[in-house]
């Protein structure tokens, strides 16, 4: 298929482009196979360049032969184009639409994509299992690094290195993986360094209705406890719907074939009530001529802030289990790609200071989102303003990097990064030049050969300038565990990305720039104290110089 | 002391939720003429926890447990300590001994005139002239040729609420002013609250006319003329009614009510619609309660700040600012405040507006000597709204709190315009509260004069100033946008938040969590201990290889490297606001 098929109006003169608080702009309307172009030619004013793929939604008006069209971002932006002319404006709209939904993943940017910066250090290699497991070797040897699921024969959404106990052989992790929703066995997701307990996930186990057991799966976590020891398995699902999945075929761990194991269940909701809630939530900040009751209660409704808050309660949990009661854990759902991750990766964060650190932090995302086989591609392909009926999207990932936000808020100088890295990860997470986020899994990103084809988001993140831009500049590296406060009075709305585009964003920057300046000026200070004290030091020890004339 | 009946009572315990304690602590309890301590038995700590008993709201005893009595002691900064005593005799004692001693009956029983005076007679004096309103009257370039100080009410006859120094316009005849006067409630006249110099546009501040359905006053109707015309740029003015329409309306009934634009020929008028001071009081325990709430889920959370109505308020007050700096700053208009008695509303109204025209009040100094000018000397009733004496609870109000709160969430869009931080705004409320000081006591400038507080206590603005540089906002850079100029805030229903570091202080992260403005005044400190380490170094190498020790006592040839930055040197920060301008 050509784009140029798709594109029934290349340009149009005269458009006018309104954003909020930004200027508006009259320029000649491009469109390419990928982006929406709308460009002054004139030196001094910004061009916009819209990826296709982060259009959510248009909406179309007219007025006369002025037609508007209005698009909405999945970044949750919105932008008027008044486009004069009726008809120019249905085509640019029709060809909006059919761009902004092609279904091939090869026709998507990605693919087209050439980086204009030098890759410095290959993303695509940044972040191999083997090299974390490297780092995990350094500390224990009770793991080992298993092939069992080479070609990904085993399970589809594991990536083909999987960390297990080092105990327990290939066949048994086979047959513990037919136990298992999707086939996703319990394998390693966190090794607690202070003292040795570990936090596993997995999906649900297929217990169904006439309790099937299965001694390889219990072999395989009664492997991972010390003698005499108990662990928890933590299940982020309430205990009813817990039950009523084993007439689907699935169900949980019970007391009487894992006796070492303490079973709790939390209530993380699921993907559609997710996607619902984000609808929900955005309609609301976008509505401007709210009263403050009635804001209140529709940010009340829309129940995000509850999502947050069970969250980042379940992931404290897990951490407390680990860190304060010293036992392992294993962390499921149904299918362990969602809530699952959403624990298991928060529970990092409070837990593990490597990961509050830029590439820790992009290292967990690989591990625990991407390799772990969150689905990205399904996830994320509609945001808040698809008219569409959902399907597989929820904003899973979104959730995560909110609740990733509020721990940021509360310890502001336990991060490397600023809220500026989870923003653009939720960028990229929806739309991107880069093939990072393309895929539903590791598996996936092999056969459409990611890695050879696109250029990984990572390639980018990690160059001096743009790390740079996004380092704390309150960073102090401490080697805590930190306890966030999930009280309802302590989470706030993530304005950062909810009320991004309903507000200028000058006072925020001033203040980071002063926060940069403040630091910057201790740190020169003490470079010319050091150096000073060095010079008196030196001259102190020599032989009085010679006077010059 | 004749109320104390048992001045020390032993193993007592004390528990401190709210801020974030978990065990009790066990010690001693000891009652003073001013304070109740706390003195923890630990051996290493010994910590002591004071409560002047000014502070002291509410006291309760739950009933007991085998384990003892139980005193919970409420205080007016939200403090709630839970006191358990091994004797019920005990606890019944210094509950009765608190009752009395927490509700003081006449000023003399406070705390600020318990001090001797004339032990520091010169500080005292000191203290009363860090800040007077004659100071920003002085700086705003008054009295010009379109404003001019008035005698009329040097001697409190013309208005026993307003202060002695008045501003008006030029145009306005000593007959002109005593009948406008009449023809407003209590006296309270038109004047001046803040000019602007950059429109040449006022803030002008007065009561509610006395014009039921139909009464005029041909000299009200003149004076309101008279402000008009002290604007050259307009030939209208604002008038803005504080309250909802409604609450306006139904004041005619009672001989009061608002201006009408049919008899005013040149105003136009404006309902700000702030509720009245028994809304706010139930509304901010309702706030008070959402905050304490022990573990309720994030409905919970919501729901009660909506139903509580405070940031609806909030908004409100902060809505009226608005529309009057917009008014004076974008169309040059003067505008003419006022509520019912135009002592509360107003107040807040007049001075939410000042804060965002000029950038003087987002200082420390500006703010104190606006609150000491728009709240202190006009007759805001500190005694009344705050509790300090024991009264009729109708009269207590969180008035300050609002306007304190206004400043808080300004400061959360703007976090660099103010000099100070949120715990200045905190520490303020609770001296309002806790009277600690000459400043705050009374009701009105002819009180507080009548009282000689000058002779027998101290200012709370030198207080304030004194500990300076523990209000200091890191972010504050006098050159940035947000610091000059008008601030224009957004007044949309999600800018606004729940003050937790006044409603809900305990729910705060385990360590090492930091805001920012800790961790920045941190290093700002370090950096100028740095300087000073340089500065000496510098000295030092200057004069070549000498040892250290020799070179002491050298003067400076170089006061300041070049390099160094002005504004972070501590004297600069305070004392180089645009003073003149």
């Amino acid at each position: 298929m050509e784009f140029a098929e798709l594109i029934k109006t290349p340009r149009v003169d005269g458009v006018v482009l309104h954003r909020p608080f930004m200027p508006t702009v009259e320029g000649t309307l491009c469109l390419t196979g990928h982006h929406l172009i709308l460009s002054s030619r004139q030196d001094n004013t910004e061009e916009l360049w819209l990826l296709h793929s982060n259009i959510d939604s248009i909406e179309k008006r007219f007025l006369g032969s002025l037609g508007t069209i209005i698009v909405k971002c999945k970044d949750l932006r919105m932008i008027q184009l008044d486009i004069p002319g009726m008809e120019e404006c249905l085509n640019i709209g029709s060809s909006i639409e059919a761009l902004s939904t092609l279904d091939s993943v090869s026709l998507m940017y990605p693919y087209f994509y050439r980086p204009m910066f030098e890759v410095i250090e290959d993303g695509w290699n940044s972040f191999l299992p083997e090299d974390a497991f490297k780092d995990l070797e350094a500390m224990t040897d009770e793991w080992r690094l298993s092939e069992v699921n080479r070609d990904f024969r085993v399970c589809t959404t594991y990536p083909p290195l999987v960390a297990v106990p080092r105990d327990v052989d290939d066949d048994t992790l086979r047959k513990a993986a037919g136990f298992r929703h999707g086939g996703r066995f319990p394998v390693l997701s966190y090794y607690h360094k202070k003292n040795g307990m570990v936090m596993m996930r997995s999906g649900q186990p297929l217990t169904g209705t006439n309790g099937r057991r299965c001694k390889e799966d219990e072999r395989l976590i009664n492997a991972t406890l010390r003698p005499g020891k108990r662990g928890y398995v933590i299940d982020t699902r309430t205990i009813s719907v817990a039950q009523q999945a084993k007439a689907r075929g699935g169900g949980f761990e019970t007391e009487a074939n894992y006796p070492q194991w303490r079973r709790i269940h939390k209530a993380i909701e699921r993907s559609n009530v997710l996607q619902d809630s984000l609808v929900k939530l955005v309609e609301a900040c976008n509505d401007q001529s709210h009263s403050m009751d009635r804001w209140l209660s529709k940010l009340e409704a829309s129940n995000w802030q509850t999502h947050v808050k069970e969250i980042l309660t379940t992931a404290c949990l897990a951490a407390q289990c680990i860190d304060r009661e010293g036992a392992s854990v294993l962390v499921h759902g149904t299918e362990g790609t969602d809530s699952t991750l959403q624990v298991t990766s928060l529970a990092q964060i409070i837990l593990d200071p490597a990961c509050r650190t830029i590439q820790g932090f992009q290292g967990l995302v690989e591990r625990e989102w991407l390799q772990a086989g969150h689905p990205f591609a399904q996830r994320c392909s509609m945001s808040a303003y698809s008219n569409s009926k959902p399907r597989h999207e929820a904003p899973g990932f979104l959730l995560f990097l909110d609740c990733v936000w509020q721990v940021l808020r509360q310890f502001p100088c336990s991060f490397q990064f600023t809220e500026q890295l989870l923003v653009l990860l939720f960028e990229h997470a929806y739309a991107s030049q880069f093939g990072t986020f393309l895929g539903n899994s590791a598996a996936e990103r092999v056969r459409l050969s990611l890695p050879e084809k696109t250029v990984s988001l990572w390639s980018w993140v990690n160059r001096p300038q743009e790390i740079d831009h996004l380092s704390n500049p309150l960073y102090e590296p401490n080697s805590l565990v930190i306890w966030p406060s999930v009280a309802p009075q302590s989470l706030l709305l993530w304005e950062g990305v909810f009320l991004r585009w309903n507000r200028s964003p000058r006072c925020q920057e001033e203040a980071h720039e002063e926060m940069v300046h403040i630091i910057e000026y201790n740190k020169e200070l003490q470079n010319k104290v050091n150096s000073l004290r060095r010079q008196l030091a030196q001259l102190e020890t020599q032989e009085p110089p010679l006077q010059t004339p | 002391m004749e109320h104390i009946r048992t001045p020390k009572v032993e193993q007592v315990r004390l528990l401190q939720r709210r801020a974030g304690q978990r065990k009790p602590l066990l010690g001693t309890l000891y009652l003073s003429a001013t304070h109740t301590i706390f003195v923890e038995n630990h051996p290493e700590t010994r910590r002591e926890t004071w409560v002047l008993h000014s502070m002291v709201s509410g006291l309760e005893r739950p009933p007991g447990g085998p384990t003892g009595s139980q005193l919970v002691l409420r205080c007016k900064d939200f403090r709630v300590f839970h006191l358990l005593f091994p004797l019920e005799r005990d606890c019944v004692e210094v509950h009765a001994s608190l009752t009395r001693l927490s509700r003081p009956e006449s000023y003399s029983e406070l705390y600020c005139l318990s001090i001797n005076p004339n032990t520091n007679q010169e500080e005292r004096e000191k203290s009363w002239s860090l800040v007077l309103p004659s100071q920003d009257y002085q700086r705003m370039g008054l009295p010009n040729n379109l404003w001019v100080a008035t005698a009329a009410n040097s001697e409190y006859k013309m208005c026993d609420s307003y202060p002695a120094q008045l501003f008006v316009s030029r145009w306005a005849s000593p007959a002109v002013l005593m009948g406008s006067s009449r023809f407003r409630s209590r006296g309270r006249l038109p004047v001046l609250s803040y000019f602007h110099q950059d429109t040449l546009a006022a803030v002008c501040r007065c009561s509610q006319p006395l014009s039921g359905f139909s009464g005029r006053s041909e000299e009200d109707e003149q004076m309101v003329t008279a402000v008009m015309k002290a604007n050259p740029g307009s030939d209208f003015i604002y008038v803005v009614d504080t309250r909802p329409r409604l609450n306006a309306m139904a004041n005619r009934a009672a001989g009061k009510g608002y201006e009408s634009e049919d008899h005013y020929g040149n105003i136009k008028l404006h309902f700000s619609g702030i509720d009245n001071i028994h809304v706010m009081r139930s509304s901010q325990q309702r706030i008070l309660d959402v905050g304490e709430q022990r573990t309720p889920s994030m409905s919970d959370f919501l729901l009660g700040l909506e139903n509580s109505g405070w940031l609806k308020h909030i908004k409100a007050v902060l809505d009226a600012g608005v529309f009057i700096a917009k008014a004076i700053a974008d169309e040059g208009v003067s505008v003419l405040v006022h509520c019912s008695d135009g002592w509360d509303r107003t107040a807040q109204a007049c001075s939410v507006a000042s804060v965002l025209l000029e950038p003087y009040y987002r200082t420390m100094k500006g703010l104190m000597v606006l609150i000491e000018k728009d709240w202190v000397s006009f007759g805001h009733k500190f005694s009344h709204r705050y509790g300090h004496l024991d009264g009729d609870p109708r009269e207590v109000s969180p008035v300050l709190d609002q306007f304190l709160e206004v400043l808080w969430q300004l400061a959360q869009q703007f976090p660099c315009a103010f000099q100070f931080n949120e715990r200045f705004l905190l520490d303020l409320r609770t001296l309002a509260y806790s009277c600690q000081d000459g400043t705050f006591l009374g009701n009105s400038e002819k009180e507080r004069r009548s009282l000689r507080l000058q002779e027998r206590s101290f200012s709370v603005w030198s207080r304030l100033w004194r500990d300076r540089e523990k209000y200091w906002n890191p972010l504050y850079r006098a050159e940035q946008s947000q610091t000059q100029g008008v601030l224009r805030p957004n007044t949309t229903p999600y800018c606004f938040k729940m003050w937790k570091g006044l409603y809900s202080p305990a729910e705060t992260p385990a360590p090492p969590a930091q805001t920012p403005v800790d961790f920045l005044s941190s290093v700002r400190e370090g950096s100028q201990q740095l300087e000073q380490q340089l500065a000496n170094q510098q000295e030092v190498a200057a004069g070549g290889p000498a040892p250290l020790g020799s070179r002491q006592g050298i003067q400076h040839t170089k006061t300041r490297p070049l390099y160094l930055k002005p504004r972070l040197h501590p004297d600069r920060y305070f004392d180089s606001q645009r003073v003149l301008n």
